[in-house]
């Protein structure tokens, strides 16, 4: 593959185009009763997360391909769907926490899902450490397979246990409802404006896990050349 | 005379017809299961490096804990069973480190690859034995940390946790640990790749120690066994079926 698919370019433009549309209708959708300006965060924190969240289950998926074919293409799209899920799943949170302020009074708390976002957060950064510690491809590609098998594994057995041990204790002052997330009602208008938000993330994280998918087949070209030179 | 030699070089160069006495491949297993663990409890037994470095480690986080939390006689009832599992996590990291680090270091984990047995043996006969230097650890500090607070500790529910608890840890831990030795940053990446992967044990088993040491209903600290339990049995079987590409050359 040399240059840039045509497709791939065509996705590019769509991808801006759709993020500032979405920014637009974002910011001029009617604004929540209760939480006011901030409850627009929301179109953006969703949009990132439930892409962050499907491109971690996708990793997943491409331990078990990875290791049972042992191709190293599903490693390097293992990486792609990490890295980019890694940086909106940041975003997420960050989004998450700028909307917690003003609405619960706190910047983080405790709950069954900010922690497992936390948690799941430093799973998937554990995983590039891992990664960068190992010069043997082969083996990188294994072991970050293994690792994001055992990561992903145990992120929704946290879910479920803090959500099952955790008793409700008061820890915000403030803002009673800490399942208020969703807890709105939407009028048709802000309906559109966040159904275009999770369109809108879907085909950013489609056109970055392509971009990222490509620039990982060019390192591998890279160092290919790079062997037949030295020898 | 030729007739003689020709016999000798025919023995020498026909292959033994003779069958094996058949051996059951899970005899074999077994076998290969104990002796990994006899090697490492034998090794240590005779140096005592891994056992005593576990213990002073956690006695001095018992110590730091001391300090780091009020634990006036109040408060002491509802922070025992989290500084215990604090203890333990981070003593147990030392332990799964150095157990791999030997193995590495002194060749023994090539030796194992080139037997003709199952990898996952050596992933559980592993197991066994850091599972074996985690609960004697345990098992000493329970009655130090007893004494230190004026707290019982030896009751059969909490060691029941403790031994769940130790397993799963354990379990996640010795694979981890064979990805982390033969990596460059070694010692500092388990803890790294462990302790979030880990975080449903520690809850878990926290939640379960509490509920035993503050006389809790038997349901409620079921609820939290269960999943340590179901933990447990998820990431060994995991662990079995990926050990073999984790320690392959």
């Amino acid at each position: 593959m040399e240059s840039k698919p045509l497709t791939l370019k065509v996705l590019d433009i769509v991808a801006i185009l759709v993020l500032v549309v979405a920014t637009y209708m974002a910011l001029n959708a009617p604004t929540e009763r209760v939480m006011g300006e901030v409850q627009k965060v929301f179109y953006f924190h969703i949009g990132t997360a439930w892409t962050a969240l499907l491109g971690f289950i996708l990793a997943a998926v491409f331990s078990v391909v990875y290791l049972a074919t042992k191709d190293l293409k599903w490693d390097r799209l293992q990486v792609a769907s990490i890295e980019v899920s890694l940086v909106f799943f940041l975003i997420t949170i960050v989004l998450g926490s700028i909307w917690a302020r003003p609405a619960w009074n706190t910047w983080w708390t405790w709950d069954p899902r900010l922690t497992t976002a936390a948690v799941t957060e430093l799973i998937y950064v554990a995983y590039f450490m891992l990664r960068q510690g190992i010069d043997d491809p082969d083996r990188r590609a294994r072991f970050g397979a293994v690792y994001a098998l055992v990561g992903g594994l145990s992120a929704p057995i946290t879910f479920f246990a803090i959500r099952l041990f955790r008793t409700i204790h008061p820890v915000v002052i403030g803002g009673s409802n800490a399942e208020a997330e969703g807890g709105f009602s939407m009028t048709a208008d802000m309906r559109t404006a966040f159904f275009f938000a999770l369109f809108a993330f879907t085909i950013i994280f489609i056109d970055l896990f392509w971009n990222r998918i490509r620039l990982g087949n060019l390192q591998e070209k890279v160092e290919q050349l790079k062997l037949k030179v030295t020898m | 005379m030729t007739d003689k030699i020709d016999t000798v070089v025919e023995k020498s160069v026909k292959p033994d017809a003779r069958p094996r006495a058949s051996i059951r491949p899970s005899a074999s297993f077994v076998k290969a299961v104990s002796a990994v663990v006899w090697k490492d409890l034998q090794a240590e037994f005779r140096s005592r490096e891994l056992f005593s470095a576990m213990l002073v480690f956690s006695l001095l986080i018992i110590l730091i804990f001391n300090f780091a939390l009020e634990l006036d006689v109040r408060t002491r009832q509802s922070v025992t069973a989290g500084v215990l599992w604090a203890t333990f996590a981070f003593a147990g990291t030392l332990g799964l480190n150095r157990s791999m680090a030997i193995e590495k270091d002194r060749g023994c984990l090539d030796g194992l690859l080139l037997a003709p047995v199952d990898r996952s043996a050596i992933y559980f006969g592993k197991v066994i034995s850091n599972l074996a230097f985690m609960l004697i650890v345990e098992l000493i500090v329970l009655p130090v940390y007893s004494v230190l607070y004026n707290v019982n500790l030896f009751q059969p529910g909490l060691l029941l946790v403790i031994l769940l608890g130790s397993i799963g840890y354990v379990g996640v831990g010795t694979l981890l640990s064979a990805m982390s030795v033969q990596t460059r940053t070694r010692d500092i990446l388990l803890p790294i790749l462990l302790f979030p992967v880990v975080i449903p044990v520690l809850l878990a088993a926290v939640k379960a120690s509490s509920g035993f040491l503050t006389g809790s209903d038997l349901a409620d600290v079921m609820l939290p066994i269960n999943l340590l339990i179901a933990y447990d049995i998820i990431f060994i079987a995991l662990a079995f079926m990926v050990f073999d590409s984790v320690v392959e050359e």
